[in-house]
């Protein structure tokens, strides 16, 4: 209304004018003339501004109803920033509720190598108010080429108070460099049990793609560990827990103004093993220095009591990153200590197969019990030039099944093998697990092998011999296991054809409720072996303890039925005739010494596994360490630590 | 009584000018308030701003225009020296020299002569008001390019650009032909590259920010891509009184003072947009109804000319804001936190009501 006003004076005025004559009152004249031009000039200026407001409004209605929604992320995103809450990593607890492992706190010195530049003068400077190693640049090197998105990467870990409080003086100095206090995995006993628990390290780019395709990744964001190998690897989501975020509102400077939102970490479930720590401990001293592993399986359950596998490692050295020195020994070295002998380690079972050839003879029907043979030192496969050696020159002399178990006679078996045929063997004995993984709950499991007729022919391309099979009835030839399928094989034997596949975790527990969920509670298979069948290998089994027995002086004056079998697996392929002489074989080509048996016999706890690497005979080499191992465990007996590595001389295998 | 001392104090004042003021100022302190971040020491000092401001605008419209037009040329001669001054014995801030020191207080000259450079041109124009020639024009045109100039050197673009526009309006309401505008504005479209060529480094950035703001956002085109978020996540209702979040993280710059309207349109929204559009439209079409129904042509000019600076002053402020205009120093008319800015707007406003008020006094 206002605006128009000074429109239409001035279009009246105009009008008003027309009907003046010209050159009358010049005055006048002009007044209405500039009247007028002033007028319109001004209404000119009124349609100006009034379309000055009108762009404004479009732009307003741009921003404000069309592109509302856009706008309104970009707010939302200015303010609102997502902060990751690590959760606690799960415990992990013995079968006695000992810890193994454990999270602990503690400040870290960080450098943020982007906000940095040259890394190294930093690190220069940083030496002089701080502790730092050179071990410790060569694992921020590391580390500085593994990752090249992470924020900050630590330089020292577990600063000492005194350091926290130096840095802070200090801290104006060094831009891009903090302290954090961060939660530190900890496995308090070191090497102890260090191929069960594995370890955490430091999440790679590998690692990282992987949690990426499983469609997990947003749960690590802020996490730096992941379970690498071993229970902390195989159980990684349990353990690891869920990440809480926290919706933190946050000013233009990035500081938080106050906290919006916040979504609880939910803690990492708790692992109780079967696993006993203090027979692990013994087992683990007994074995001492020596190369081996073994594996002790409670045969009712299938719970894992020991696993051992020598040498280990301390975990705890690649919890903060290990630096490159000590990551080249662990790899380079001739003892291996990163390989889990006791899953990943292929032996020839050697004569511990034989009860298992001796029980598929009963079963089948191709032996009977006083089914005799004479040994006169070899075999000879259809008269044909080969003979098959026995272990003892000039053999053993009459055999039956019970014997041929005490005294590990192998002309016995090569007879055997030979009767039954590969694949019979192959499909009985495999039902002890033999030739396949055991399922256990950690990775990396190798499968061993267990001949027959379509293997040979898928693997070489060739035809099965009957001379392929003598061999595998003692336990060699193509025969291949793993110290957990022995164990496995010992458990199932123990426990009457009930199969329980073998675990480490024996519950899980909520660590929010406390809930506690078992582990292979059931059985998974259950086979049929004839219990007299059973009790006749077992009674040699026993036997083979006693005196006369390959291992009677590891068990001379055991209070408690003991069922087991010596063996010796062949490292390096003798030729015919040619005596094997131990002293004058190089120590990594001398014989593996193996060793299985469950106690007690009757009523059985524990069924293990032993082997010795290039230990020699099974009876002296492994046998005593079962025998440590069953008094601990039964008696409550501490061994007394066994000075020598194996080398005690006794006859047998 | 005090009802004829409150007549005699408002005989003056025009109610409808005094009333839409008197809203745009509470408004300003209510978005003010959620711009400070509630802070009412602030609140107190725009009180004592606006207090000293209405007092300006209460004296201005008491003084007939007649009276006024004596101060022209005094007015328009101190502003230029002082000006001249501002170079030579100015205090710098930011690379710019705009304030003098006086001992007593600190002066912007540039702003004096918002008012200076209208007030001079009406002035010359109402006494040649007879023979209006072209040399007339080109008197007039120095008279304001000479002050101009001197403000964009300190450099102040925003407040040239006012003196220009103000000085530019009573040029154009005296009659300046066609003919000669479109000669200027060819010329001024042809000394683009010139004037670019004299741009300072931060004037250039402000318009090539203007260009493309997401070249440089944390730096140059910070200021409007934040303020064009805090229009856009406003919407049509807004986020509320004291809820912006832009404003109240610290994401706006300057949110008291030149981006305040992005607070308030955060806060408000389109639908408060169209309320403050409003109101300003009443300010300047009240503005030119008094221009145009001013007795003399001195009033006339000098009523327009302040009318349609106070709406350059709202449409710059508005649509850099809103980023469709460069960033540069002007705050929003009656809304901004600042006594200068308050002090000059309410005496254009006193002016407009004098010359309204005093209009049946003088004899035709």
């Amino acid at each position: 209304m206002l605006l128009r006003l000074p429109l239409k004076i001035g279009l009246f005025r105009r009008s008003r004018a027309g009907f003046r004559p010209r050159g009358r009152g010049i005055e006048m004249r002009d007044l209405v003339r500039d009247l007028q031009r002033f007028q319109l000039r001004l209404a000119i200026c009124a349609g100006g501004v009034l379309f000055a407001f009108f762009v404004l409004l479009l732009r307003y209605v741009y921003l404000q109803v069309v592109q509302h929604e856009y706008y309104l992320t970009l707010a939302e995103n200015n303010r609102i920033s997502v902060l990751p809450v690590i959760p606690n990593r799960g415990l992990i607890l013995d079968r006695n509720g000992v810890v193994i492992a454990h999270n602990y706190s503690a400040y870290t010195l960080e450098i943020t190598p982007k906000e940095v530049g040259a890394v190294d003068p930093v690190i220069d400077a940083l030496a002089e108010i701080i502790d730092i190693q050179p071990k410790d640049r060569k694992r921020f090197r590391k580390l500085l080429e593994e990752r090249h998105d992470l924020d900050s990467l630590p330089i020292r870990t577990r600063l000492s108070d005194e350091e926290v409080a130096r840095f802070s003086v200090n801290r104006y100095r060094f831009p891009g460099v903090q302290i954090n206090a961060r939660l530190f995995r900890h496995y308090p006993n070191g090497e102890i049990a260090s191929h069960v628990l594995g370890y955490i390290g430091r999440i790679s780019d590998r690692d990282k793609a992987a949690l990426e395709r499983k469609g997990i990744a947003a749960n690590y964001s802020g996490s730096d560990y992941i379970g690498k190998v071993g229970l902390e690897e195989k159980y990684e989501k349990e353990l690891h827990g869920v990440t809480g975020f926290e919706q933190v509102e946050t000013d233009a400077g990035g500081r938080a103004v106050r906290t919006l939102r916040r979504i609880l970490p939910v803690s990492g479930d708790n692992l109780h093993l079967a696993l006993d720590l203090r027979l692990q401990e013994v087992a683990e001293r007994v074995f001492g220095s020596r190369r081996g592993a073994l594996v002790a399986i409670e045969p009712s359950t299938g719970g894992v009591l020991a696993l051992v596998s020598k040498p280990g490692f301390d975990p705890n050295q690649f919890v903060e990153g290990i630096d490159p020195q000590n990551w080249e020994a662990l790899n380079t070295a001739t003892d291996k200590p990163l390989n889990n002998r006791a899953l990943q380690g292929v032996y020839p079972p050697g004569s511990t197969f034989k009860p298992f050839m001796a029980l598929t003879g009963l079963e089948l029907g191709k032996r009977s019990p006083s089914y005799t043979i004479y040994d006169p030192g070899y075999f000879i496969l259809g008269g044909a030039a080969h003979r098959f050696r026995d272990w003892k020159q000039g053999g053993h002399g009459m055999v039956d099944l019970h014997r041929s178990i005490v005294i590990s006679c192998d002309t016995y078996y090569y007879g055997l093998a030979q009767d039954l045929g590969i694949d019979a063997i192959h499909q009985f004995i495999g039902q002890f697990g033999f030739g396949k993984q055991t399922g256990i709950d950690i990775s990396g499991e190798s499968g061993g092998l267990l001949p027959s007729q379509e293997w040979k022919q898928k693997r070489f391309g060739q035809k099965w011999f009957g001379g392929d099979t003598i061999s595998v009835g003692i336990g060699q030839g193509y025969n291949l296991a793993t110290p957990i399928q022995l164990a496995f094989a010992t458990a199932i034997l123990a426990n009457s054809g009930v199969v329980y596949r073998p675990h480490l975790v024996r519950q899980i527990e909520d660590s929010q409720t406390g809930d506690r969920r078992t582990i292979e509670a059931e059985p998974y298979n259950k086979f049929t072996i004839k219990t007299e069948n059973l009790i006749r290998v077992r009674d040699a089994m026993i036997d083979v303890n006693k005196p006369g027995g390959t291992a009677a002086l590891a068990f001379s004056g055991v209070p408690y039925g003991v069922a087991g079998k010596t063996g010796t697996a062949q490292v390096v392929a003798m030729k015919q005739n040619e005596k094997y002489d131990e002293s004058k074989v190089l120590e990594h080509h001398r014989d593996h010494a193996l060793y299985i048996a469950y106690a007690p016999a009757d009523a059985p706890r524990i069924a293990l596994a032993i082997l010795v690497e290039n230990g020699g005979h099974g009876g002296s080499a492994a046998a005593p360490i079962a025998r440590a191992v069953f008094d601990f465990l039964l008696l409550g007996k501490e061994p007394k630590i066994p000075k020598d590595d194996g080398k005690e001389e006794a006859e047998g295998d | 009584m005090i009802d004829r001392l409150i007549a005699y104090l408002t005989r003056h004042l025009d109610p409808f000018l005094a009333t839409v003021v008197g809203v745009l100022l509470s408004l300003g302190l209510v978005v003010l308030f959620s711009a400070s971040g509630e802070s009412f020491s602030r609140i107190g000092n725009q009180l004592v701003n606006i207090l000293i401001a209405v007092t300006v605008m209460w004296i201005a419209a008491n003084v007939a225009p007649q009276h006024l037009l004596r101060f022209a040329v005094p007015v328009y001669v101190v502003g230029l020296v002082l000006l001249i001054c501002v170079p030579l014995f100015g205090d710098e801030a930011k690379g710019a020299k705009r304030w003098l020191d006086l001992g007593v207080t600190r002066i912007q000259p540039s702003e004096l002569m918002k008012i200076g450079v209208p007030l001079m041109l009406a002035w010359y124009f109402d006494r040649y008001e007879a023979i209006l020639k072209l040399k007339d024009y080109v008197i007039g045109s120095i008279v304001l390019a000479v002050p101009v100039l001197l403000i964009a050197m300190q450099p102040d673009l925003g407040t040239a650009i006012l003196v220009a526009a103000a000085g530019f309006y009573v040029l154009f309401l005296a009659g300046l032909s066609w003919k000669v505008l479109a000669a200027l504005g060819i010329a001024a479209a042809g000394s683009l590259p010139i004037l670019w060529g004299m741009m300072h480094d931060y004037q250039r950035q402000r318009v090539l920010t203007l260009l493309d703001p997401s070249q440089d956002p944390l730096g140059r085109g910070y200021h409007t891509i934040q303020s064009t978020i805090a229009l856009g996540s406003g919407g049509v209702f807004g986020k509320g009184w004291l809820n912006g979040t832009q404003a109240r993280l610290d994401f706006l710059p300057e949110r008291t003072t030149d981006f305040i309207f992005a607070v308030y349109s955060e806060e408000f929204g389109l639908f408060g947009n169209m309320i403050l559009l409003v109101l300003f439209l009443l300010v300047i079409g009240r503005g030119l109804y008094i221009s145009a129904n001013a007795s003399m042509l001195f009033s006339r000019l000098l009523a327009g000319a302040v009318t349609l600076t106070f709406f350059t002053y709202a449409f710059v402020n508005m649509g850099m804001v809103a980023g469709i205009l460069p960033v540069v120093g002007v705050p929003l008319p009656l809304i901004s936190y600042g006594g200068t800015s308050a002090v000059t707007i309410l005496f254009g406003i006193g002016i407009l009501m004098s010359i309204h008020t005093h209009k049946r006094l003088v004899t035709t």
